[in-house]
């Protein structure tokens, strides 16, 4: 059924591009890292820090609100129940939207990858460890999307979540109590790779945290898609 | 008789509906027939349980009790391939509010994958070609309303749902929409729509059933319903002078209403026929317009 999948990239190139609140989503961190990259300097900063700063702020916020949002608009809308009547299956709805938001988001962490300036194998590795954190944040959104009823219930969620994901790294950085709780947050674990892309390590501790990570959004997103999306059958 | 209007084309077909929403019995065994390119109004107050059945018999809900098949498939068992011979429009429209009437259908068409069809005459037909580039949140409801219909129409269905199409519309655009579900009509499509206009109901369908608080009260053509309840059979008489009188309807009246014409004294004579709604008020006690 790529055709169903193929007319859900459509509509949303036709749809979000017009929603202001979600473009501002997608640009506002890959613009914030070239306007910081260029004009602020300071002495003994650390390298790439508002690259990597911002970076992790686009992880923890592009991809989980604008799954929540457009997702449970369709739900507010009853536009989903359209898309169910033309047969549209659940993964397919939830493939077309994951292919347009994470793309969209992978080419704004480009932009933040190049304008930190990062390029070659640094570049990629950078980009792996955004599309990994893109996916989970997708996921986390596209639970909450799923779970609710409408947009205000979706932003009550995902406003507290972004909070945890975009934040906790860069508060951990000022204070050691809050990096104690604060590591066992995927985006805290990405961003302490961001930090030192020339060898990433994966240690036993945060190979552990992140499959934790992992398995809890993988269980999230199974149940609010299932009960989220059991309307008919 | 009603063994042999089964044999006939079922479309829809409705055993002993139940259907609750935690302790609130919202469908009680609802039993209902409706044949092949036939027009059926469903008509009942608010809140009497009619979305509820369509809800139901398009396989958006599941009933809590009972059997129901779509052209011989029941709901929940339907397909892709059933759901392209069916034509819905909800009360709540699913239209894509920031994308325009071009785009709204083109996606639909997309989803059908169904090249065939040209956009911009369905939006002549329907009137909103001049409007084909604005969103949908920029129309009107009787322009929403419109489009609604036409993406249900889109691909031709065979059956077609409609979820109070005119509700709140303007007499003009209730006139176009009448015009296009006898349109439906007459290309063979069966239509099964809810209403609480009476005058509707009247108007379009050959079989109207009456639903109250979640059950069938009375069911049959519109003028066969209102004659089985036209217990009074009077006469209303206005005299030129100003007189009303009240004949009732029997052999001695014709003798008088003789006199009256051959004295040229009538200005209006109409006989007192019940409509949907005083039966719908003798059944229940209630009126259809909350
Ligand atoms: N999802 C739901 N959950 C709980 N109760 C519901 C739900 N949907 C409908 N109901 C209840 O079912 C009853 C029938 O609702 P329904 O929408 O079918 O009425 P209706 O005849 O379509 O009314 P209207 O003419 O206002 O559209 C109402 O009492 C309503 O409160
Ligand atoms: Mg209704």
């Amino acid at each position: 059924m790529t055709y169903h999948i193929k007319a859900i990239l459509w509509k949303q190139l036709k749809d979000t591009l017009k929603n202001k609140a979600i473009l501002i989503q997608f640009i506002m961190f890959p613009l914030m890292t070239i306007i910081m990259e260029k004009s602020i300097s300071l002495p003994d900063m650390p390298e790439h820090f508002f690259g990597n700063l911002f970076a992790v702020m686009y992880i923890g916020m592009a991809s989980l609100t604008s799954a929540a949002a457009i997702i449970s608009e369709e739900k507010e809308k009853n536009t989903l129940r359209v898309l169910q009547m033309c047969n549209v299956h659940a993964a397919e709805f939830l493939i077309g939207n994951a292919a347009y938001i994470i793309s969209i988001c992978m080419l704004g962490s480009l932009v933040i990858g190049c304008s930190t300036g990062y390029t070659g194998i640094t570049l990629l590795k950078f980009l792996l460890v955004m599309l990994v954190g893109h996916i989970c944040s997708f996921l986390l959104g596209a639970a909450i999307g799923t779970a609710v009823k409408n947009q205000m219930s979706a932003t009550s969620i995902t406003v507290p979540l972004m909070i945890v994901l975009a934040f906790l790294p860069m508060l951990s950085m000022f204070n050691e109590t809050i990096k104690k709780f604060s590591k066992f947050v995927f985006s805290e674990q990405l961003f302490v790779f961001m930090n030192d892309l020339s060898e990433i390590c994966i240690t036993f501790e945060s190979g552990i945290i992140m499959a934790c990570n992992a398995v809890l959004i993988l269980v999230i997103f199974l149940i609010a898609y299932q009960r989220g999306f059991k309307i008919s059958k | 008789m009603k063994g042999m209007v089964i044999k006939m084309n079922m479309v829809i077909e409705i055993k002993n509906l139940n259907h609750h929403f935690g302790d609130n019995k919202v469908l009680k065994d609802i039993n209902l027939n409706i044949t092949e390119g036939e027009i059926f109004g469903l008509l009942g107050p608010s809140g009497a349980g009619k979305t509820t059945l369509i809800n139901i018999l398009t396989g958006q809900l599941q009933a809590s009790g009972g059997n129901c098949n779509i052209m011989g498939i029941s709901p929940t068992d339907m397909t892709g391939e059933h759901y392209k011979q069916i034509g819905i429009m909800m009360d709540n429209f699913g239209l894509y509010e920031r994308m325009s009437c071009y785009d709204n259908l083109k996606f639909y068409q997309m989803l059908d994958n169904n090249e065939n069809i040209n956009i911009e005459l369905v939006l002549e037909n329907i009137n909103l070609l001049a409007a084909k580039k604005t969103p949908v949140m920029n129309l009107s409801k009787g322009m929403k309303n419109r489009l609604a219909f036409a993406r249900a129409i889109l691909r031709t269905p065979k059956v077609l749902f409609l979820d109070e199409p005119t509700s709140g519309l303007d007499p003009k655009t209730v006139e176009a929409i009448h015009e296009m579900i006898l349109a439906e009509k007459k290309r063979g499509t069966t239509v099964f729509l809810t209403t609480h206009n009476m005058y509707e109901a009247e108007k379009l369908c050959d079989n109207i059933a009456l639903l109250n608080k979640g059950k069938i009260v009375e069911y049959g053509a519109p003028q066969d319903i209102c004659r089985r309840y036209n217990h009074q059979k009077k006469i209303n008489i206005h005299l030129k002078n100003g007189r009303d009188i009240t004949l009732e309807h029997n052999k001695e009246c014709g003798v008088q209403i003789q006199t009256y014409f051959s004295n040229d004294e009538i200005e209006t004579i109409h006989s007192t026929e019940p409509n949907l709604e005083t039966i719908f008020m003798e059944l229940t006690g209630r009126r259809f317009e909350a």
